[in-house]
């Protein structure tokens, strides 16, 4: 009946694009469509990152001080830590989004990443003396000194590994208790970095002091005399602009990498699962190994970001790893749309700046222009009611996210028996196997 | 192994500790009913339901300090009757907060997807959570000590002091009411059924809407007594309730998760352990590593034994 009406209102709209466009209103975007595909699909993206690549340069001719409701844009330093998060918000789509899978410790596999770049490219362990590859360090310094790029690369792995080691035994549990599972080790881990400073002597985290200074990134000094290239980012006066460089490579490459696993063979068999578990195994698809996946390829994201934040910022502390940060990485996920990456690269950019300075920003104009010399707010002091206003607005008036993928739409209208997706009615037994095949879920009748 | 060792090792150790594990276990049960109750009927876990017991423990410690003006030197009288009323309020606060959450965010998304419910229970998390440090700033309050922490009695070097007696005789009575609400009772017969199958229970002339409305304002009352019985022993912060919820939802989870039986029993499983763990023990890991413990727990029982120590088939503890 739904599926009747819904595609008698696919038919309406498609007559009245063709309607629009025969009147001739739309004649730009008829030529726009006699383009090529991939020009299409490529014009924006090039455009858009033209003008990300080049934001430390134009920044400082942008007007600061008193842009209308946001103040200033943001500074390159607050772009950096903008795009790592977005970048996390990527990693975690595709445990979310792709595989339908609940996780509620996201920040579990920030803080692996973090504290294998402390580990691998610090002081930390005064008891040796290992460099590879380091630059900017001195020969002599004592503790474990690896190029950080490398250093990327295995705390990333060694995340992917984290996310397997948890996943393995927890991946048969569905729905909440997946979730609540994960938010288990969400709390563990930031409890065990904060008090593993003295295991049996053995400082491993140094507490909640945390692990700081770490390397920084950079090319090395041949390098540097041959091509130009940076040494070491921290010695450079643009240090700030190289990082958000690399930040940014590294969330195009994650959204490459993105785009690609869900074209993929496991992409789509990820998509299966989240449409409707059962269906998919009985298709033939390996639960398990294809859930471990969706959970290893989620962490090495999250790895890699968090060793390269944890670079940026010269340091990792306990007190970065708060439940706060993996709901707040969720929320990008729900904003954008589940499963969207774009989607996600939007939401993540508006919700990582609202927390570094936009919503301090918001209240300085407000207060400097809206409200009077009396009646001052303290925007900050609201700052997570504002977000849980923000997500429940959302999830009232607009469940499939801000840009949400078509296939993910039709899910939510037509109702798929997706783990995500049972309406709160229908649960009962659902950690039984065979949930799935109960009647459809009908509106309940009030009263 | 390790407890049987140290019951031998220090007997009176030991008791002491059961004591307070029963004390601490006696707020959590009050908070994991909660959370129990409302996943038992609509399998969504509460996330404010931790923050509406912090709020309502701040509210509880203004009412106790600013407007009865109760200190440890008014009397016997005025304690226990001002202390009665602040129950009464409280439970009503809470009570009205909770009912209020769920008819303003979850009632309007009763056929929406789960993860879409779940996710608004974070938010709602959030922003009460948010009303708590707003009203009541980023301070811990505190109430002055109106049970004394004097032993009753004690037999052999372990003292039952005031305050273990106060927060028990609270308890029992709550959850026995509780029990008698939810077994013998219309209302009660009715969230059963809801809890059961929902479909039917409307066909059946349920007010569905109602009975739920109804066990929120249950699990708010518990988190109201809960939350000035946690007061009575300890400082409370706009932040408290959320780490608290998630012990209080462990031990619902522990008991299995929608039998009221099973969350009082995981709640005093779950007290005993943080006493042992944060007590004087020979080998406790000590109170930093508490909140891994109470989680490692939780994991361990989610894979191993999903449906908790009880069950979690019975409905509504029927």
């Amino acid at each position: 009946m739904a599926r009747r009406r819904d595609r008698a209102r696919g038919a309406y709209r498609s007559y009245r694009a063709q309607a629009a466009e025969r009147s001739g209103v739309n004649t730009l975007r008829g030529e726009w469509r006699k383009l090529p595909g991939p020009v299409r699909t490529f014009t924006p993206i090039v455009i858009l990152l033209g003008i990300a690549i080049a934001y430390p340069f134009y920044l400082s001719s942008l007007p600061t001080g008193n842009v209308p409701l946001i103040y200033s844009f943001p500074s390159v330093r607050s772009a950096v830590t903008i795009l790592v998060f977005t970048t996390m918000a990527v990693g975690l789509n595709v445990v979310v989004g792709y595989c339908g899978l609940l996780d509620l410790g996201y920040v579990a596999f920030y803080a692996i990443g973090a504290y294998t770049a402390g580990w691998l490219a610090s002081g930390q362990f005064q008891q040796v003396n290992f460099h590879f590859g380091s630059v900017g360090v001195s020969r002599d310094a004592r503790g474990i000194h690896i190029s950080i790029w490398l250093v990327l690369i295995i705390a990333a792995l060694l995340t992917a590994y984290g996310g397997v080691l948890i996943g393995l035994p927890t991946l048969r549990l569905r729905g909440d208790y997946l979730a609540i599972v994960t938010l288990g080790f969400g709390e563990i881990i930031p409890q065990f970095v904060r008090n593993a400073d003295s295991l049996h002597g053995f400082d491993l985290t140094h507490g909640t002091f945390g692990i700081s200074p770490i390397d920084s990134p950079g090319f090395g000094n041949r390098l540097h005399t041959s091509l130009g290239l940076p040494a070491a980012y921290s010695q450079e006066f643009t240090a700030d602009r190289l990082f958000f460089w690399t930040a940014l490579v590294l969330l195009l490459v994650t959204i490459f990498c993105c785009i690609r696993l869900r074209d993929s063979r496991l992409g789509r068999a990820w998509i299966a699962i989240r449409e409707d578990e059962t269906a998919a195994g009985a298709m033939g698809i390996p639960l398990m190994r294809t859930k471990t996946w969706a959970y290893a390829i989620g962490a090495f994201f999250g790895g890699a970001a968090g060793a390269f934040i944890a670079s940026f910022n010269a340091g990792a502390f306990p007190s970065q790893f708060s439940f706060n940060i993996s709901v707040f990485l969720l929320c990008m996920v729900i904003l954008g749309g589940m499963g969207s990456i774009w989607g996600v690269v939007v939401a993540g950019v508006i919700l990582s700046w609202l927390n570094v300075e936009g919503l301090a920003n918001i209240g300085t104009w407000l207060n400097d222009n809206i409200f009077p010399q009396s009646h001052q707010i303290e925007v900050a002091k609201y700052q997570f009611g504002i977000y849980g206003i923000i997500i429940v607005l959302m999830m009232m008036f607009r469940p499939q996210g801000l840009i949400p993928e078509a296939r993910r739409k039709r899910e939510i209208e037509e109702g798929t028996r997706g783990a995500l997706d049972e309406p709160l009615y229908e649960m009962r037994g659902a950690d039984e196997p065979g949930a799935g095949e109960r009647g459809a879920g009908g509106p309940i009748p009030r009263g | 192994m390790w407890t049987a060792y140290n019951l031998v090792h220090s007997p009176a150790t030991f008791f002491t500790i059961f004591l307070i594990g029963l004390q601490q276990g006696s707020v959590y049960a009050l908070v994991a009913l909660g959370y129990t109750l409302v996943y038992g009927i609509l399998q969504l876990i509460n996330f404010a339901h931790g923050d509406v017991f912090a709020l309502t423990g701040l509210f509880a410690s203004s009412l106790i300090t600013n407007h009865f003006h109760l200190s440890e030197t008014s009397s016997v009288i005025s304690i226990v009757f001002g202390l009665l009323a602040v129950f009464l309020i409280a439970m009503a606060f809470g009570a009205i907060i909770d009912a209020g959450i769920e008819f303003v965010a979850y009632r309007r998304l009763r056929n929406a997807p789960r993860l879409a419910v779940l996710i608004t229970a974070v938010g709602m998390s959030f922003i009460v959570q948010n009303i708590s440090l707003v009203f009541f700033d980023v301070n811990f309050r505190s109430i002055p000590p109106l049970i004394s922490e004097g032993d009753v009695f004690s037999i052999g070097g372990v003292g039952l002091n005031w305050q273990t007696l106060f927060v028990v005789a609270v308890t029992v009575p709550v959850l026995l009411i509780l029990s008698w609400l939810v077994k013998s009772t219309r209302q009660g017969k009715a969230m059963r059924a809801t809890a059961q199958d929902p479909e039917a229970s409307a066909m059946m002339g349920i007010n569905v809407n109602r009975t739920i409305s109804f066990t929120f304002l249950l699990a708010g009352g518990l988190a109201g007594i809960g939350a000035v019985l946690f007061l009575v022993q300890f400082n409370i912060r706009y932040d408290t309730g959320f780490e608290l919820g998630l012990i209080a939802f462990t031990a619902a989870v522990l008991g299995g998760i929608g039998n009221l039986y099973g969350a009082v029993l995981g709640a005093l499983i779950i007290g005993m352990i943080q006493a042992m763990n944060e007590g004087p023990f020979l080998w406790a890991p000590g109170s930093d590593w508490t909140r891994s413990i109470v989680f490692g727990i939780l994991i361990a029982i989610l894979v191993f034994r999903p449906e908790g120590l009880l069950g979690e088939r019975t409905p509504e503890g029927g």
